[in-house]
Order: C-alpha cells, then sequence, then structure tokens
C-alpha cells in the first residue's frame, strides 16, 4: 500500500512514482503520527513497555507527545471516569484537524470489567469522543496494539482530501462516511451539552453526570 | 535534624508572589492521574495538595456483589504493576478464614512469584525515577530485562500483566516446565544489569545531586504518617513483614532487610529510598536462589485443593503481606454466604502519598519530581 512500494513496479519503476498530491501528503501523514500520551491505568503500564527496548514503538513512525496541540491523535489507554471525562474531552478538543482517536483497552472500549458494577466509570470512551480504532484486551498485548496502529495508518492514508466522492472505492466511501456521522454526532452532543452547562446553577455540575449510567443500565 | 537543600540564590532579594499551579492530572511524570495543586512562591513549593479520584474504579463496592474468587482480578487491577504480590494476601487470608493448608510447593511458587513480580515492580519503579531526572538509557535496560519475568508470568498464567494466577486453596496452573532454568536466567540477567544501573544511573554524579538531601522523611515523620516499604526503610526503619510477622515460609529463609543509611546525604532522602529499591532487588534474587535450590522435581496437582464453591464460615480477618510498595492488606468480613459482606484494602501508596506534602515543602519545583517519583505510587490503588 506503501508508495514507495511502486518504486519496484514494473510499469512506473526506475525511481519514478505516479500519483497525485493526496497520495504524498497521505503517505506523509500515516507513516509520521505523533499521538498524545494519556495513559490512565493499566494500560499505561503496557504503553511504557510499547515504547521501551523490546517493543520499539517509534519503528512506526509514532512519536510521544505531552502537548494535545503537536498530535495527530490520542490513545486514551485505561479506564475512564466521570472524573475524568471532562479532561478528555477537553484534550481531544484542543487536538487540531485532522484528529483521530484511539481506544485502548476493554475498560475505554466499553467499561471492561467495571461494566456493570462501576458506578464512577464511563463505559466507554466512545460516549465522549469519536473513536476511529478499538483496541481489545485487558490489557492488550503490545502485538494487538500494533495492529490497530497499522490500522489507524492504513485509515489515513486512504482518507481522502481532494479526490471526488464519486471516484472513491465503496469501502473508502463507508469508512468516510461512518467517520463524519461519528464527528457529526460528536459536535451536536458537543453544542448541546455546552448549552446545558452554561444553564446550569448548579455548583460543582459535572457535564457527564449521570447521563451515562443511566444510558449503560437501559443497554 | 533535618538539613534542607541550600539553594545559592537569596530569594529575599528577588520579587516574587504566591501562586497556585496544578500539575496533572495528564502530567506523564505524576506517575498516573494524579493532580498535584502546589502553592509555589517564585520556585519553592510552599504547600502541596495531592487530589485523588480521577481512577476510582468502585473496587470495594463491587467486591459486594463478585463471588469470592470473581474478586482477585480486581485485586489484580489495583496495584497493577505488582499483580501476583496484590493477590497474595487476600488469597492467604481467605485460607486462613477457610481453613485450608497448602502444600508447600505451591507455597514456593507462590513466593518465587511474589519475588520475582518484586523485582519488575523495583525495575519499573528505578526505570521511571531515572526517567524523571532525564536519565532515559536506564528505563530502556530495566524493561528490557522486565520483559523476561513477564514472559515466564505469561507462560504461567496466560497474562502479560494482570495474571489472577493465585486462587484460593492454590494456584490457576502449574509452572511451565523450564521454570527453573528460566528464573536462573532471569536471577543472572538481573544481577547483570543492576550492576550497569548502578554505574550508570545510581553512582552518577549527576543524579546523586540530584537527589540527596532532596525530600528529606525522618523516621519519626515516617512511623507517624505509617507509611511502609521501601519508603520506610529508607528513613533506615528495619521493617519488613517477611521478617517481623512471617507468612508463607519466609521464615526459613535467608535475606537481609535493606535499610537506608544516609550513605550520600542526609538518611531518609530520595537517593536512599531509590537505593532501598535497588538492593531489594539482590535480596529477591537470593530468596529465588533458595526456592530453586529447595524445589520439588515432581509435579503436583495445584488445583487439588480449591473449594469449588468457596464459602467461608462467618467471621472476619485482616491478612496483610509486604507489597514491593509496602504493607498491603485486605479486611474481609465474610457473612457465610458466597459474596464478601465487606472487603477493604489498606492501600500502600494511598498511606505513602499521605506523606508526600510534608516532605516537599521548601523545595525546588524540580524537585517535587523527584520525591513524586522516588515514593512509588500507583494510582490505580490509591484510588481504587
Amino acid at each position: 500500500m506503501g508508495l514507495l512500494n511502486r518504486l519496484d513496479d514494473p510499469i512506473q519503476g526506475d525511481g519514478i512514482i505516479l500519483g497525485t498530491v493526496e497520495d504524498l501528503l497521505n503517505w506523509g501523514r500515516s507513516k509520521s503520527d505523533w499521538y498524545l500520551q494519556f495513559g490512565l491505568a493499566c494500560c499505561a503500564i503496557e504503553f511504557m513497555a510499547l515504547n521501551a527496548a523490546h517493543f520499539d514503538m517509534m519503528r512506526f513512525g509514532a512519536i510521544p507527545r505531552t502537548s494535545p496541540r503537536q498530535a495527530d491523535f490520542i490513545i486514551v489507554s485505561g479506564t475512564v471516569t466521570l472524573k475524568m471525562a471532562d479532561r478528555i474531552k477537553t484534550l481531544y478538543e484542543q487536538m487540531s484537524e485532522p484528529r483521530y482517536v484511539m481506544s485502548m483497552g476493554s475498560c475505554a472500549n466499553t467499561g471492561g470489567p467495571y461494566w456493570e458494577h462501576g458506578y464512577h466509570v464511563v463505559k466507554g470512551v466512545d460516549r465522549l469522543i469519536p473513536v476511529d480504532v478499538y483496541v481489545p484486551g485487558c490489557p492488550p498485548r503490545p502485538e494487538a496494539f500494533f495492529e490497530g496502529l497499522v490500522k489507524l495508518q492504513k485509515m489515513i492514508s486512504t482518507q481522502a482530501i481532494f479526490r471526488k466522492r464519486e471516484k472513491m472505492s465503496a469501502e473508502d466511501l463507508a469508512a468516510l462516511e461512518l467517520r463524519n456521522k461519528k464527528i457529526q454526532e460528536y459536535n451536536e452532543r458537543a453544542a448541546q451539552e455546552n448549552i446545558e452547562f452554561t444553564n446550569a446553577k448548579h455548583v460543582g455540575y459535572s457535564r457527564y453526570s449521570l447521563d451515562f449510567l443511566n444510558k449503560g443500565e437501559q443497554s | 535534624m533535618t538539613e534542607k537543600r541550600i539553594i545559592d540564590v537569596d530569594y529575599s532579594q528577588v520579587d516574587t508572589e504566591r501562586m497556585r499551579i496544578n500539575m496533572g492530572p495528564q502530567h506523564p511524570s505524576t506517575h498516573g492521574v494524579l493532580r498535584l495543586e502546589v502553592e509555589v512562591d517564585g520556585e519553592i513549593v510552599t504547600d502541596v495538595v495531592p487530589h485523588i479520584g480521577y481512577l476510582h474504579r468502585c473496587f470495594e463496592k463491587a467486591c459486594e456483589k463478585m463471588s469470592y474468587p470473581q474478586v482477585i482480578p480486581f485485586i489484580d487491577r489495583m496495584d497493577y504493576i505488582a499483580s501476583m504480590n496484590n493477590e497474595l494476601p487476600y488469597v492467604v487470608g481467605m485460607e486462613k478464614l477457610m481453613g485450608i493448608n497448602v502444600p508447600d510447593r505451591i507455597q514456593l511458587i507462590r513466593m518465587a512469584f511474589a519475588e520475582l513480580n518484586r523485582i519488575a515492580n523495583h525495575q519499573l519503579a528505578v526505570a521511571t525515577f531515572g526517567l524523571d531526572a532525564g536519565a532515559f538509557t536506564p528505563f530502556l535496560y530495566l524493561f528490557r530485562d522486565r520483559e523476561m519475568i513477564l514472559n515466564l508470568f505469561e507462560k504461567a498464567s496466560g497474562g502479560r500483566l494482570l495474571y489472577n494466577y493465585f486462587w484460593i486453596g492454590g494456584l490457576m496452573h502449574d509452572v511451565p516446565p523450564t521454570f527453573k532454568q528460566e528464573c536462573l536466567n532471569i536471577i543472572s540477567t538481573v544481577r547483570k544489569t543492576n550492576e550497569e544501573v548502578m554505574n550508570l544511573l545510581i553512582g552518577n554524579s549527576i543524579f546523586i545531586e540530584r537527589t540527596i538531601n532532596v525530600g528529606i522523611l525522618p523516621a519519626d515523620v515516617a512511623v507517624n504518617f505509617g507509611v511502609s516499604g521501601p519508603v520506610l526503610r529508607g528513613s533506615g526503619l528495619n521493617y519488613d513483614l517477611r521478617r517481623s510477622e512471617p507468612y508463607l515460609l519466609y521464615d526459613k529463609f535467608d535475606f537481609d532487610v535493606v535499610v537506608g543509611k544516609g550513605e550520600m546525604g542526609t538518611l531518609g532522602d530520595c537517593w536512599d529510598r531509590n537505593i532501598v529499591r535497588m538492593r531489594e532487588m539482590e535480596e529477591s534474587c537470593k530468596i529465588i536462589e533458595q526456592i530453586i535450590a529447595n524445589f520439588p522435581d515432581e509435579s503436583s496437582d495445584v488445583r487439588a485443593l480449591v473449594p469449588r464453591r468457596v464459602k467461608p464460615p462467618k467471621g472476619e480477618i485482616y491478612s496483610k503481606a509486604e507489597n514491593p510498595k509496602g504493607e498491603l492488606g485486605f479486611y474481609i468480613v465474610s457473612d457465610g454466604t458466597v459474596n464478601p459482606y465487606r472487603m477493604r484494602a489498606r492501600a500502600t501508596s494511598f498511606v505513602n502519598l499521605s506523606v508526600l506534602p510534608e516532605i516537599s515543602k521548601g523545595y525546588m519545583i524540580a524537585d517535587l519530581i523527584m520525591i513524586l517519583g522516588s515514593l512509588d505510587i500507583v494510582l490505580g490503588e490509591i484510588d481504587r
């Protein structure tokens, strides 16, 4: 899928690559994805192991950033609690577009082992911010995380920037539409919640107080 | 008694004002989701207020809804760096409550895994402490060796980080056939790397300058706050549950309790707490060597005594063990049903963190990071 693979192409070959500007941009974007460190719980320890000598995550071009303004995507690794919910959303909003979200581990995906009795646990970070890639596991094996990272890179590299929708493959179009839908839902909800938040008189009111618990019990 | 660090700049001449700043909860140096509300005067810390609760996962309440064996995976997720050690006090306490006597072989396996996990925990603690000080290389070396221990755990239990390996009355599986050889490999590698780290990090003059006479915890303050583990022993107090109130078979083994001596600076500073961890790794290696020497060759059914239905009699028990971070205790109240009536954890890190405001006043804000790193806290255990 890589752009450089085309150098060996029998037709193009000989150091010549034929392609669009979009290919070049996406190639650059997908191979140097900087992420925002957001270790929350057990998964963060596995995440440290990912960055250390044995697994060496930097070979994928993923470099940790401590500021959301420099990051391309955020990796939410661990249990998201109601107290943390506001902050996670603030960090996501501080990131510049295009931004992506990876959810690492069962807790960030669905609430994990705390799904049933965790009265203080948000049942999945996708209730707060739109998630692009979910990595299952408790905690995920480093290999599982790498698969998720490669999936995200693939997603970035096939994303449409200039292409017309009619010329896109059905698979890419479906992925794009799903992503757009998620982001639109997020924006609508965020606008609504902001209205509620500004209207709330109660001191210490959290945007994510009991909503998520009720949703968890209904489903 | 406690000599504060000498700061060359005369701050009385500098026009400063007090302000409150937030550190965390997503700051990488706070070792988790801890928020520190720091009051500073210029660059001098005048007050620290730790705000916790960002990782409250409802452990104690959830336990009341679980059956006794189901509690063990939740205990794993408390102090997720040393899961084996976490399971130990609970499992031992439950066995005492139910009157199960596990055979020596299982106890030896438990001890071996607990000590291996102690090494893994101290490796991570020293590595991240070095990282806070700006030393990245020891982090890579120590994590490389930590993988060996995690691989052995994975062969035994199937999990790299969270194991659910110690069961009430036995173990999940028997140890892998290569257990003895792998333990010996780990010990030799750990010793070799520790020697390197001692030269590279602990004996490094920059590191020494950074950590001595910082965050001095006098012995009387340590006792008053109830801290335990390397934080307490770093202040020169000889208190280790493995020696003072032995559980499993620790009384039959030969090892020393490492205490800080104030070799470089004042007794009870950050350097002392760190060197205790380094030397404890060596003591753990000694224990594992003795276990391997006495380890029976024939395998046994490790699930023979695991009760089919865990239903302890009415009663209550407080069971404690020496975690890598200190004393971890579980207070279990049973009402004779399959669920615990009440489960209370005496979390080590929670108690150890409480000493932070006391020992960090008067130091620079960069030293606060070192002090926090030397306490080696885990937020999963603090918030539960």
